[in-house]
C-alpha cells in the first residue's frame, strides 16, 4: 500500500465467515463431548466398551475441541474482522488468511481422528503429536504474519486496545506452542519431551497456565475490548486502565504456571513465586473487568432489553468471578484444599462457560449479521432463550463443582481424632461426588440445548441474507500515511 | 542452583516488581494532554475512549498485592536461593534417598528451620504414636478379635492397601486374594506380618527359550490338569515329562513351596487366571509380583495392626 492506493478498500470478510461458521459448529461438537464424557462419570457404559469412545480418549478430545476449535476458531475470526475494521485497512495477505483458516480446520479434523486413537503426546492441553504439532507451528506463523502485517499497514495513527490483546496473545501462544511441543520423535505417530522430570512438569505448566492466559484471557479481552463498547454504543471507561492492566496482565501471567504445582517436586521457590504473582495478578485481571463493565455507564437500561449486551457483560461477572478465584486458589493454603479435586474443573468452567464461551456467543450474534448483510439475527427472542438455558447451565455447573470439590476436599482431609487415620477412603469420596456430577451433567445438557438453538438462528439468519461486501472510503492522503 | 541462576531469579523477579510499581504509577499521573473525563483523541471504527483516572479502589488494591509480595518473597523463599526469613520449607528438597531424607530432618530440626512436611509428620507421630505402640505390645490373633483394633487396622488398609488388594481385600489379577486362607508366603500372623515389613519379590520366569509352544501347552495343561480340570490326558501326560523344571519351585507334587512364594498348582487358585490361554501365557512370559516394603512408609507398628486385621480376614 502507498500512493497508488485505491481510494476505496474492501475489507476480507470471507475469512471471517468462514471462522464464525465453524466456530458455532466446533462450539456444539466440543461441548456435546463434554457433556457425553460428564455422563460417563455417572454411567461408565456409557463408552460402550470400545476403547476410542473410553473416557481418558474422549477428555482431550473435548479439551482440544473447545479451546483449539471452537475458543480458537472464535478468536482468529474475530482478530481478522476487529483489525481491519479497527486499522482501517485490508488483511495483509488473503491467501495466508485462507491458509490460517484452511491449515487450522485441518489441525483439528487430526485432533478428532488421532486422539481417539490414543495417539498422545500426554501433555495437557497439548496431546496432539509431533507431526500434528508442526502444522500448530506453521499456521501459528500464518496467522502472526496477516495479524501484524496488517496493523503494520493500518491507516489509524494509533494501535486501538483490543489488538494490543490480541497481539499478545498471538506471540505468547506461538512461544508456548514450539517451547512446550519439543520432542524428540521415534516414529510418525510416538515421540518424547526433550525435558524431564520437575522440569518437563514446569514446562507443561508455564504452558497451560498461559494458554489460559493468553489464549483464554488475554484474547478473549480483545474480543471484549471490540464488542461491549459497538454494543453498548458506549466509550471506552478509562483508556489509562486499559494502559496498565494490559501490560501489568501480560507480564505477570507469564509467571503463574507453578501455583499447578504446589507442594510437588518442583523447587519452593519456584512455587513462590508463582503463588505471588498469581495473587497480584487478581488487581489487573480485574482492570479489564472494571474497563468492560464500566463501559455500559449510562446504559445499563438497555441490559433489560438487549440479550447480546447481556451475554456481554454477563461474561465480564463470570470473568470477574473466576479471576478471583484463581488467585485465591494460588495461595498454598487454599490449594492443599482445592487441589486435585473438583473445585478445579468448576473454576475452569466458570472461565471457559461463564467468560470464553459467553463472550464468544455474545460477540457471534453481533457479528453474524452484519456478516450477512443482515441488522439482526433472524429471532433475538432466541438468543434471549440461549442466554438463559446458557445461564442456568453454567450456574448448575460450577456451584454443583464447588460442592463436590470442597467436599472431596475435606473428606480427603478428614482425620480420626482418636488414631490418626484417614476418616474415608478415596472411593467413599467419589461415591459422594455422584449427586453433583448429575448436576453438573444437567448443567451441560442446557448449554449443549442453548448452542444448538444458537445454530439453528444462525442458519435462520444466514439463509437470509447475503454476504456482506463492506468497503470504506479512504482519502489518498490517509491511504499514504503509515504505509508499510 | 548455582550463584549465577540465583542471582538470574532475584534480578528478574525484582526488576518486574519494579517495572509494575512504576507501569502503575506512570499511570496514576494524566500523561496523555487531555483533560480527565474527556475523550481521547483517537477513535477506532467509531470506538473512543475516555481518559478517566484509574479507579481509587482498583489502585489501592494493587498497591496492598504488591506491598504483600514484596513481603511474602521476604519471609518465604522465592528469590532465587534465598531461604526467606522465617526459615519455612514445604520438605526437604534435594535429598535423593532416605537416609539423606533422616539426615536432613535431624539436621532441620536442630537448625530450628521449619520443614513443613517434617513438623506435621512429628506433631502426628507425637499425637498417635503411642496409641499404635499400645496396640503393637499386644499379639496379633489378640488384636483380630479387638473389634476397635480391626477398624483400625481396616482404615490403614483402606488407604494404602485397597489400591492392589481391593477395599473387600479379594484382590485381583496378580494381586492375591486375602480373605481365602491360601498364602503364597505362609499365613501365620509373623509371616504376614514379615511380608508387610519386607515386601516380596514373586519370580516366575520366561520358558519361552526352553519349551517350544507345543512343549508349553502340554505343561499348561498337566498344571491344569493337577488341579482336577477336566483336560486332554494324552497332553497332559506329555506336560507332565518336562514338568521336572518345574518341580524346582513348584515341588514335584505341585504343591508350590512358601519359602519362595511359589504358588500352589493344586487348589485351582490362579493369580494371573486358570485359563489355559492364561497359563500359557504365564509359561511363555513369566510373571514378576511385587509386594512394596511398608516398614519405612507405615512404620512397625502400624503394620502390626494392619496385619491383625488381616490375619483377622481368613481367621474368624
Amino acid at each position: 500500500m502507498s500512493q497508488t492506493s485505491p481510494q476505496q478498500i474492501e475489507y476480507n470478510l470471507k475469512v471471517v465467515r468462514q471462522f464464525a461458521i465453524m466456530t458455532v459448529i466446533w462450539g456444539i461438537i466440543g461441548m456435546a463431548l463434554g457433556v457425553w464424557i460428564a455422563a460417563q462419570l455417572i454411567w461408565p457404559e456409557l463408552n460402550f466398551d470400545t476403547p476410542w469412545l473410553t473416557y481418558s480418549r474422549l477428555r482431550p478430545l473435548h479439551t482440544n475441541a473447545v479451546i483449539f476449535a471452537f475458543g480458537t476458531s472464535a478468536l482468529m475470526g474475530t482478530s481478522f474482522y476487529i483489525v481491519q475494521k479497527t486499522c482501517r485497512t485490508r488483511l495483509f495477505s488473503d491467501k495466508l488468511a485462507a491458509f490460517v483458516f484452511w491449515s487450522w480446520q485441518t489441525v483439528i479434523v487430526l485432533a478428532v481422528i488421532t486422539l481417539p486413537l490414543g495417539l498422545t503426546s500426554s501433555k495437557e492441553y497439548a496431546e496432539l503429536e509431533w507431526p500434528i504439532d508442526i502444522l500448530i507451528a506453521l499456521s501459528w506463523i500464518a496467522y502472526v504474519m496477516v495479524f501484524f502485517g496488517t496493523l503494520v499497514k493500518r491507516r489509524t495513527s494509533h494501535i486501538y486496545v483490543a489488538n494490543w490483546f490480541y497481539g499478545g496473545f498471538i506471540i505468547t501462544i506461538a512461544v508456548l506452542h514450539i517451547v512446550n511441543s519439543m520432542v524428540l520423535p521415534v516414529s510418525l505417530t510416538k515421540s518424547y519431551s526433550v525435558y524431564a522430570g520437575a522440569v518437563d512438569a514446569m514446562v507443561q505448566w508455564w504452558y497451560g497456565h498461559n494458554a489460559v492466559g493468553f489464549l483464554l484471557t488475554a484474547g478473549f479481552l480483545g474480543m471484549m475490548y471490540y464488542f461491549v463498547p459497538k454494543q453498548a454504543e458506549r466509550p471506552v471507561y478509562s483508556y489509562r486502565l486499559s494502559v496498565v492492566h494490559f501490560w501489568a496482565l501480560i507480564g505477570l501471567y507469564i509467571w503463574a504456571g507453578p501455583h499447578h504445582l504446589h507442594y510437588t517436586a518442583l523447587p519452593d521457590w519456584a512455587q513462590s513465586l508463582g503463588m505471588v504473582m498469581s495473587v497480584i495478578l487478581f488487581v489487573p485481571s480485574w482492570g479489564g473487568m472494571i474497563n468492560g463493565i464500566m463501559t455500559l455507564s449510562g446504559a445499563w437500561h438497555k441490559l433489560k432489553t438487549d440479550p447480546i449486551l447481556r451475554f456481554l457483560i454477563v461474561s465480564l461477572s463470570f470473568y470477574g468471578m473466576s479471576t478471583f478465584e484463581g488467585p485465591m486458589m494460588a495461595i498454598k493454603s487454599v490449594n492443599a484444599l482445592s487441589h486435585y479435586t473438583d473445585w478445579t474443573i468448576g473454576h475452569v468452567h466458570s472461565g471457559a462457560l461463564g467468560w470464553v464461551a459467553m463472550i464468544t456467543i455474545g460477540s457471534l450474534y453481533y457479528l453474524i449479521p452484519r456478516l450477512w448483510g443482515q441488522t439482526q439475527m433472524h429471532s433475538v427472542r432466541w438468543i434471549n432463550i440461549h442466554f438463559w438455558l446458557h445461564t442456568i447451565g453454567v450456574v448448575l455447573y460450577i456451584v454443583a463443582l464447588w460442592i463436590s470439590g470442597v467436599m472431596q476436599g475435606l473428606m480427603w482431609r478428614a482425620v480420626n481424632a482418636e488414631d490418626g487415620t484417614l476418616t474415608y477412603s478415596f472411593v467413599e469420596s467419589v461415591e459422594a461426588s455422584y449427586p453433583f456430577w448429575f448436576i453438573r451433567f444437567v448443567g451441560g445438557l442446557f448449554i449443549v440445548t442453548g448452542m444448538i438453538l444458537m445454530a439453528v438462528n444462525c442458519y435462520r439468519t444466514i439463509r437470509a441474507g447475503k454476504p456482506t461486501v463492506e468497503t470504506i472510503n479512504v482519502a489518498p492522503r490517509e491511504a499514504a500515511t503509515h504505509s508499510a | 542452583m548455582s550463584s549465577f541462576w540465583s542471582a538470574w531469579i532475584i534480578v528478574l523477579t525484582l526488576a518486574f516488581l519494579v517495572f509494575i510499581i512504576w507501569l502503575l504509577r506512570w499511570n496514576m499521573n494524566n500523561y496523555t494532554g487531555i483533560k480527565e473525563g474527556e475523550l481521547m483523541d483517537h477513535e477506532f471504527d467509531g470506538i473512543v475512549e475516555i481518559n478517566n483516572p484509574l479507579p481509587r479502589w482498583w489502585m489501592i488494591l494493587f498497591w496492598v498485592t504488591i506491598v504483600w509480595g514484596f513481603i511474602y518473597l521476604a519471609l518465604f523463599p522465592g528469590l532465587g536461593n534465598f531461604q526467606g526469613l522465617l526459615g519455612w520449607s514445604s520438605s526437604n528438597q534435594e535429598v535423593r534417598s532416605l537416609e539423606e531424607s533422616r539426615t536432613a530432618t535431624e539436621a532441620h530440626r536442630e537448625a530450628g528451620l521449619i520443614v513443613q512436611y517434617d513438623r506435621e509428620v512429628q506433631a502426628a507421630e507425637e499425637e498417635f504414636g503411642p496409641i499404635f505402640a499400645a496396640l503393637s505390645e499386644r499379639p496379633i490373633p489378640e488384636l483380630a478379635n479387638d473389634e476397635d483394633a480391626v477398624e483400625i487396622g481396616q482404615r490403614l488398609f483402606l488407604q494404602n492397601c485397597a489400591q492392589c488388594h481391593g477395599s473387600n481385600a479379594m484382590g485381583g489379577k496378580g494381586f492375591p486374594n486375602l480373605t481365602d486362607d491360601n498364602w503364597l508366603y505362609g499365613g501365620s500372623p509373623d509371616a504376614i506380618k514379615t511380608t508387610l515389613l519386607q515386601g516380596r519379590q514373586g519370580q516366575m520366569p520366561s520358558f519361552s527359550g526352553q519349551f517350544n509352544e507345543q512343549q508349553i501347552t502340554e505343561l499348561a495343561t498337566y498344571v491344569l490338569s493337577m488341579s482336577g480340570r477336566k483336560v486332554d490326558p494324552e497332553l497332559a501326560a506329555a506336560g507332565k515329562k518336562n514338568f521336572a523344571v518345574c518341580s524346582a519351585c513348584h515341588g514335584m507334587d505341585g504343591k508350590g513351596n512358601q519359602q519362595l512364594g511359589a504358588p500352589n498348582l493344586t487348589d485351582n487358585i490362579w493369580l494371573y487366571g486358570g485359563s489355559q490361554a492364561a497359563i500359557e501365557e504365564t509359561l511363555q512370559n513369566g510373571r514378576n509380583g511385587v509386594m512394596p516394603a511398608w516398614k519405612d512408609i507405615l512404620g512397625e507398628d502400624k503394620i502390626h495392626v494392619i496385619s491383625a486385621y488381616v490375619y483377622g480376614l481368613s481367621n474368624d
